[in-house]
């Protein structure tokens, strides 16, 4: 089988700054793996360098989407072949409403693929749809694109953009912190509901309690740029109990907070 | 230059809109207008003079007191200097050797009925999107009279019959003194003076056509009237006067939209438009000015100095001025309300985009008379390349206009760390009850925000056309409905360019 997205060895980070330290990862179409690591371990920036985000430079190694070099690839024409980030952040930009930026992006990527600008009202008809299944009002979607939006809503506001571009590889970013436990259930149902044979998902986190509810084929631990272990769902049980200090040794342990080091 | 040949020839071949896109991509400019029409024209020797100025009013059959008029502007003219307190800056212009009358030869016989109109020049504005002939009206959509000045002569003006129905009268300039004396004697010069400042000096001297409005006592326009300039010919200016009355309780949606071809040359538009609103009555002014900008090193492109004022004339009558300024390569323009009457309201929404190496001086006055005035300015400035963009704005509350009300928003949007952006306000309050505000904001496009457009499968471009219509949003939601779409996708067009 061939996979979806293939690390090989890869070397990031910024000018002067290697982040990502020779880190290989694979996802099959159809899973769905979840990173775990410290703060600061570079999980967001391995998203940042997959979805081409300026100021990142790559130093060495591969990634391939569906065996395409994602390096060669500008940012729009990732998004395009069907990559999405759920931010950690979500951005704000005010006076384009929720909807015009749904509208803009659905059709963006839709010319992008060669096809036809979705019709209004087949829009319209599909926005309600998945906004509703995520439990949020109408309102919501005449509002400014995140302005004023509270952590929580900004977060499913991801997955509705998630839900409506329908991308063959989704990353979630921290999707799940800020959430109340309810609103973690209803963004689970919407992740669970784009699980399907073709796609795969990357889901990064901090906690066990989101992978009770999307449950993952793979859990890895990322720990100072590198992928430093490698299991099934329980290793993050595992890690809920004992923490990061197994792989957080060595040479710059500070920086992920443990005290071992002098 | 063989570009330029290639695009003339192109124009003429045939007027579908493929050629138009062809048309466009020749030189790599994204400015869609700029083609040329190929038409026999009447066109006087460069130069100003007398003679030239007597010339054009026979040409238009003008009665003595017009003639007057004319020539004791010149004489002012004559007297003054160019001003310099704009930030732009241009190379002199030589104003003997410009030509201030261009008409198209079919044109001779004064205007016609629409149905004699050149079909040269009906393919001209079908091609600028603007359809002459009554039928090509879409099917479902609001009516739109248009009339169309080509060069120096209004070339046919559309829906008069039907508005003549209710009375309201819109017409060109020219036909307006022959038809209507009274009124245009009445009301010319009454808001902008002759020797106001050195171009209305000139364009009272010389203009040569334009539109004028009058809506009886009473009556809501049934529908949006707009003007279309377009200048065609090399080396002329365009000198045109709008003159909009709204008598008591009356009401009218005005639109003015500019196109010219792309030339090496700078050319000048140097026009006067005049508002007054009597008692009650309401006048909403949109402006969409879409002038050649001149090339990505500043060659070429139109000279737009232009002054436009309102005088609310009368109590409780209301102007509202809402511009999108996206082209021309020097824009000296501050549309203004003179807040006369008791209760009287003024209000200026402003989106001006400088891209390249355009410059804008561009603001506002509002000018507090009469007692319970209020104003509202709104005015987002985006400035992109290397090009600076200026808001210059004055309010000002005379010793009786009792409670006056001012709102200013002003914002600024830079695009790359090239261009330059100024605020210049005055504010000068002479009675203690006034009431103003004034907010400012400076911001900048976030890499982190373009990227996360990129990320949803937006371009570089399309993300700034996308986060600079959501800045503008609040003044883009005052155009009428019918030009809003076309405001938005011209503010993408306009920053072509501007990133990655
Ligand atoms: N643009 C940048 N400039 C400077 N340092 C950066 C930049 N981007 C990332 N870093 C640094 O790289 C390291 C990894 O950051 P990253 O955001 O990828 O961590 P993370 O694993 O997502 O952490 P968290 O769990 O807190 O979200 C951090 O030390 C961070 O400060
Ligand atoms: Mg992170």
């Amino acid at each position: 089988m061939s996979s979806l997205l293939d690390i090989k060895d890869l070397h990031a980070g910024i000018t002067d700054k290697p982040i990502i330290n020779g880190l290989s990862l694979s996802i099959n179409p159809g899973e769905v793996h979840a990173i775990m690591g410290p703060n600061g371990s570079g999980k967001s920036t391995l998203s940042y360098v997959l979805s081409g985000k300026s100021g990142y430079e790559v130093n060495g190694g591969e990634m391939l989407f569906e065996g395409q070099e994602l390096a060669e690839m500008t940012p729009e024409a990732r998004a395009i072949a069907g990559l999405f980030l759920a931010f950690q952040y979500p951005l704000e930009i005010p006076g384009v409403t929720n909807m015009t930026f749904l509208k803009t992006s659905l059709n963006a990527i839709r010319r992008g693929r060669g096809e036809e600008d979705m019709d209004a009202a087949s829009f319209l008809r599909l926005a309600r749809e998945k906004s509703r299944a995520l439990g949020m009002d109408d309102d919501m979607l005449r509002r400014q694109l995140n302005v004023g939006f509270s952590g929580g809503e900004k977060k499913r506001n991801e997955i509705l953009q998630m839900a409506m571009l329908e991308p063959k590889l989704a990353i979630l970013d921290e999707t799940d912190s800020g959430l109340d436990i309810d609103a973690l259930k209803t963004v689970a149902e919407g992740v669970n509901a784009l699980r399907s044979p073709e796609r795969g998902m990357l889901v990064i986190t901090h906690y066990q309690r989101l992978l009770d509810f999307i449950k993952p084929d793979v859990v890895h631990v990322m720990a100072k740029g590198q992928i430093v272990k490698s299991g099934g769902p329980e290793l993050a049980l595992e890690l809920e109990k004992s923490g990061y200090a197994e792989y957080v040794g060595g040479a710059d342990a500070a920086s992920a907070g443990s005290p071992a080091h002098a | 230059m063989s570009e330029a040949k290639a695009s003339m020839s192109e124009a003429k071949a045939s007027i579908d809109k493929e050629t138009v896109e062809q048309v466009a991509q020749f030189g790599g400019e994204h400015y869609k207008y700029g083609f040329t029409t190929e038409i026999d024209m009447d066109r006087v020797e460069n130069g100003l003079s007398e003679d030239i100025i007597r010339f054009i009013s026979a040409k238009k059959e003008e009665p003595q007191w017009l003639l007057d008029w004319r020539l004791d502007a010149y004489e002012r003219w004559l007297t003054m200097e160019e001003p310099e307190w704009a930030h732009v800056d241009y190379p002199k212009i030589d104003y003997q050797d410009l030509c201030y009358y261009a008409a198209p030869k079919s044109m001779e016989d004064g205007p016609k009925s629409l149905d004699e109109v050149d079909p040269e020049l009906l393919k001209t504005y079908k091609k600028l999107g603007i359809p002459l002939i009554e039928q090509e009206m879409l099917a479902g959509v609001r009516k739109v009279a248009v009339d169309a000045v080509f060069d120096s002569v209004s070339v046919g003006t559309t829906f008069r019959d039907e508005l003549a129905k209710d009375g309201v009268i819109f017409c060109s300039f020219s036909e307006a003194v022959k038809e209507h004396p009274d009124l245009v004697q009445k009301y010319l010069g009454s808001v902008v003076p002759k020797s106001d400042n050195y171009f209305t000096a000139l364009n009272s001297a010389v203009f040569s056509d334009g539109s004028f409005v009058y809506i009886p006592p009473g009556v809501r326009c049934p529908m949006e009237l707009s003007t279309y300039f377009r200048i065609n010919e090399a080396n002329t200016g365009q000198f045109e006067r709008t003159l909009v009355i709204a008598d008591k309780g009356s009401y009218v949606s005005y639109l003015e939209g500019c196109t010219a071809p792309m030339r090496d040359e700078n050319q000048l538009h140097a026009a006067v438009v005049e508002l007054v609103a009597l008692e009650d009555a309401e006048i909403k002014y949109s402006t969409v000015q879409n002038w050649y900008p001149g090339d990505a090193d500043g060659k070429g492109g139109i000279y737009n100095f232009v002054t436009k004022r309102g005088d609310c004339r009368e109590d409780r009558a209301r102007i509202s001025w809402t511009q999108v300024e996206t082209g021309s390569a020097v824009t000296w323009k501050y549309p203004s309300c003179i807040l006369r009457g008791d209760g009287s309201s003024g209000e200026f929404y402003s989106i001006a985009i400088s891209n390249n190496l355009q410059q804008v001086d561009s603001g506002t006055k509002m000018i507090h008379l009469g007692k319970n005035t209020s104003s509202k300015i709104i005015s987002k400035g985006i400035s992109a390349g290397r090009s600076s963009n200026c808001y210059r704005g004055q309010v000002s509350v005379h010793p009786k206009a009792a409670n006056a009300r001012n709102f200013t928003q002003c914002d600024s949007l830079l695009i790359g760390d090239k261009c330059a952006a100024h605020t210049v306000p005055y504010i000068e309050a002479k009675n203690l009850s006034a009431l103003l505000e004034h907010e400012a904001t400076t911001s900048k496009i976030s890499d982190d925000q373009l990227f996360f457009c990129q990320q949803r499968g937006l371009d570089a471009e399309e993300a700034v056309a996308l986060i600079v219509n959501g800045f503008c949003r609040d003044v883009l939601q005052n155009l009428p409905m019918e030009f809003a779409v076309e405001a938005q996708q011209l503010v993408g067009i306009s920053l072509e360019g501007s990133v990655g």
